[in-house]
């Protein structure tokens, strides 16, 4: 998770449960307002890593309390980095490819298809100690 | 989130407040498939005072709409939130959900 020349960046680490995700949203949306971007921007940003960090608490973890999600955000001229850290057993990194049929009105399966078209890059990357997994995402501003 | 359900001449209107989440989500699906079950005349969701909803709040609504339409009960959504507006778009389902401008509207429909 290097730091490419980043202007401004912000790093938060908390417990993978979903009683934590509004608390960090909340610092995600209030980080990148006050790095002056946009609130279309800062609202699929922080809908695109809502939903890359459920499905680290629901599928990566499976739901096991004492997981811990890493999310680092660098900020450069004309675009936004994110990377998102967890140490749970390795995810199929195809599970990124999987859309779903948006004709097929059905309950779920949606957050894989948000991060897709609210970013312009979603990936898993080699963590650095090959441990767990890493998602890198970008979004041009 | 907070949420409140009111009734009025048959009709059940269930109001949210703040983000519907995936910590969230369950406690607003057990609410809207209750309501359906005593609202006769059709349920609307007040969606005014909800700035952010996610994919698990999406798939709430989306099975209490199909949860009522199973019944013959009429679903819609209400005073819908742009920030919340722009995610059923990218779900493609704001063409799906009969979505009205005020809750009396959302009544007499």
């Amino acid at each position: 998770m290097a730091d490419r020349g980043a202007d401004r960046s912000l790093e938060h680490s908390f417990p993978a449960t979903p009683e934590e995700l509004q608390g960090s949203r909340d610092c995600l949306r209030e980080n990148l307002q006050a790095w002056g971007e946009d609130d279309r921007i800062v609202q699929d940003v922080v809908l695109a890593v809502d939903e890359a960090c459920q499905n680290v608490i629901r599928h990566a973890y499976a739901g096991d309390p004492d997981g811990r999600i890493q999310l680092r955000v660098e900020r450069r001229d004309g675009e936004i980095e994110v990377w998102l850290r967890d140490w749970a057993e390795s995810s199929d990194p195809r599970c990124l490819e999987r859309g779903r049929d948006l004709d097929d009105v059905r309950p779920g399966g949606l957050g894989t298809h948000f991060i897709r078209e609210l970013m312009d890059v979603a990936e898993f990357v080699e963590p650095p100690d090959g441990r767990g997994n890493l998602l890198r995402m970008l979004k041009r501003t | 989130m907070r949420q409140s359900v009111r009734e009025e001449l048959g009709s059940v209107i269930v109001r949210f407040v703040g983000e519907i989440d995936l910590e969230h989500s369950p406690e607003a699906r057990r609410t809207l498939l209750d309501s359906i079950g005593r609202a006769p005349g059709g349920v609307v969701v007040d969606l005014e005072a909800v700035s952010y909803i996610d994919s698990s709040g999406i798939a709430s609504l989306v099975e209490a709409f199909q949860a009522a339409r199973k019944r013959g009960t009429r679903f819609g959504l209400a005073v819908v939130h742009p920030q919340v507006l722009r995610v059923l778009e990218l779900s493609r389902l704001d063409k799906v959900f009969p979505i009205h401008a005020t809750v009396e509207e959302g009544l007499g429909a």
